[in-house]
C-alpha cells in the first residue's frame, strides 16, 4: 500500500487537531474558580448577631437545591392565589413571599450571591428583567 | 399473531386508561414542599372583599391637575414607563374625554364641566372579563376571592389577544423595554414594585400589592376626598354599595355585557 501525498495529509491532520483541541490547551491550568456565594451582607450579619446563627427561610441544603422551586411556588401563591405570607419549618416568623422585597432585603448582594453560581453554571434566570435588584456599590 | 378489530380496540382502551392513571401516580413530589401549603399564612391587615369595585365621582374633581395627580400617583407607584409617544404608551389609569369614555351617550347640551373635563378611566375589573376569556395561557385571570382581574406577567406571552378583546382599551403592550423609558432609566420611582419586561401586556390591578398590606389603591389615596371610592360591592354596608344603590351611576359600555366594576357619578349635584 502506498500513501499518496502523505506529507500534506499529515500536515493537514496536525493543523486540524491543533485547531480542534484549541479550547483544551488554551484552558490548561486555568481551573475555573469555584463559585463562592457570600452571605455577609449587613442584614444577614444583623440577623446572625440576634439569633446566633445564619438561617435562611429554609435550611441551607434545601435552599441550595430547591430555591428555584420554592420561588416558583411563592410566585404562584402570591400572583394566582393572593397568599403572601410564608411560614417555614426553620422559623416561627412569617415571611413575605417576595423576591424583590424579602429575599433581596437580606441578600442585598445579588452579584456575589445570585450571579456567582448562576454564571458558573451558565444559567440565566430572568427574574431581574422585571424584579428590581438591590442597589450595589460598584467595587472594582 | 392475529387480532380482530374488537380485541384491538379493547386492548387500546384499557391501556390508555392505565396510562392516564399512571401519570397521576408518578407525579413527582418533593416531601419538603408539603410544608408550603400548611405554611401559607394570610396577612391580618390585608383588605379583603368579595367584589372589589370603584365609584368615580367626577363632581369631586374640580381641576384637571387633580385628575393628573391621580394618574401620576398610580404610574409612579407601579413604575409605568413613559416614552413620550402615543404608540408606546402604557396606561393603567388615564384621562379620556366624556365622548370617548361613554360613546353614544353624548349630547350637545351637556354641562361645561362634563364636556370639558377629562374622565378618569381604568381597567373595569369586569364581572365577565373578555380579556380573560381570550387569554391562551391564563396569564390574565379573574381572582376567585375578590373579583380582581389580575395579570400574571410570568405567564404572558405577549399575544395581545386581550388587548383586542378589551372594549375599554385598558391594556397596554410593552413594545419596548420599559426600563429604557426616559422616566425610569435613571431612577425607578418605586423600588418595591417590579417593572415589566418587553413583550408583556399590562394594566391596572386595583393595587393588589397594596390591598395585601392594608392600604387603599394608590389612585384612591391621591384623589380629592370622595373622588374615588373603593370598596366591596357585595357588602351591603360598604360605601360603594350605598352609592350605587342610592344614586344614578353609569358604567362604561354596559351594552357589551362585560359588567364593569367601575361606576361613574357624573351628575352636577347631589340630586342629579
Amino acid at each position: 500500500m502506498k500513501l499518496y501525498d502523505g506529507g500534506k495529509i499529515f500536515i493537514g491532520l496536525i493543523i486540524f487537531v491543533a485547531f480542534a483541541a484549541f479550547p483544551f490547551y488554551f484552558n490548561v491550568g486555568k481551573v475555573n474558580a469555584k463559585p463562592e456565594p457570600k452571605t455577609d451582607t449587613p442584614a444577614i450579619q444583623e440577623w446572625e448577631k440576634q439569633n446566633g446563627k445564619k438561617q435562611c427561610v429554609e435550611s441551607k441544603e434545601f435552599m441550595r437545591t430547591e430555591h428555584m422551586q420554592l420561588l416558583n411556588n411563592w410566585r404562584d401563591s402570591v400572583v394566582r392565589d393572593g397568599n403572601r405570607g410564608y411560614m417555614s419549618d426553620a422559623h416561627t416568623k412569617r415571611f413575605n413571599m417576595s423576591l424583590q422585597n424579602e429575599c433581596m432585603r437580606c441578600h442585598s448582594n445579588k452579584k456575589k450571591f445570585c450571579d456567582e453560581c448562576h454564571n458558573y453554571m451558565a444559567v440565566k434566570p430572568y427574574c431581574f428583567d422585571c424584579h428590581i435588584a438591590p442597589k450595589e456599590e460598584e467595587k472594582s | 399473531m392475529s387480532m380482530d378489530r374488537r380485541k384491538f380496540l379493547k386492548l387500546a382502551g384499557i391501556s390508555s386508561i392505565l396510562g392516564i392513571g399512571a401519570t397521576a401516580v408518578a407525579k413527582p413530589q418533593n416531601p419538603l414542599f408539603t410544608g408550603l401549603t400548611k405554611g401559607v399564612d394570610t396577612n391580618k391587615e390585608a383588605l379583603t372583599a368579595e367584589h372589589w369595585a370603584m365609584v368615580v365621582d367626577m363632581t369631586k374633581f374640580k381641576t384637571e391637575e387633580e385628575i393628573q395627580k391621580v394618574v401620576t400617583a398610580c404610574h409612579k407607584n407601579h413604575n409605568v414607563p413613559d416614552f413620550g409617544n402615543i404608540k408606546d404608551e402604557i396606561k393603567w389609569i388615564w384621562k379620556e374625554p366624556y365622548g370617548r369614555a361613554f360613546p353614544s351617550q353624548e349630547n350637545p347640551y351637556m354641562s361645561e364641566h362634563v364636556k370639558e373635563m377629562p374622565f378618569l378611566v381604568l381597567c373595569n375589573h369586569c364581572e365577565k372579563p373578555a380579556c380573560v376569556r381570550v387569554c391562551p395561557t391564563q396569564a390574565t385571570f379573574k381572582r376567585k376571592q375578590d373579583g380582581i382581574v389580575m395579570m400574571d406577567m410570568h405567564r404572558c406571552i405577549g399575544c395581545r389577544f386581550c388587548m383586542a378583546a378589551c372594549p375599554y382599551g385598558a391594556r397596554s403592550f410593552n413594545y419596548r423595554d420599559p426600563r429604557q423609558a426616559p422616566n425610569l432609566k435613571a431612577e425607578l420611582p418605586n423600588r418595591e414594585y417590579p417593572t415589566r419586561t418587553k413583550g408583556v401586556v399590562e394594566k391596572c390591578t386595583f393595587c393588589t400589592e397594596r390591598l395585601a398590606v392594608g392600604k387603599m389603591p394608590a389612585c384612591v389615596e391621591a384623589a380629592p376626598k370622595g373622588g374615588l371610592i373603593f370598596g366591596d360591592l357585595a357588602d351591603k354596608n360598604s360605601e360603594v354599595r350605598k352609592i350605587v344603590e342610592a344614586r344614578y351611576t353609569i358604567r362604561r359600555k354596559p351594552e357589551v355585557g362585560t359588567g364593569p366594576s367601575v361606576y361613574y357619578l357624573i351628575g352636577g349635584n347631589e340630586h342629579a
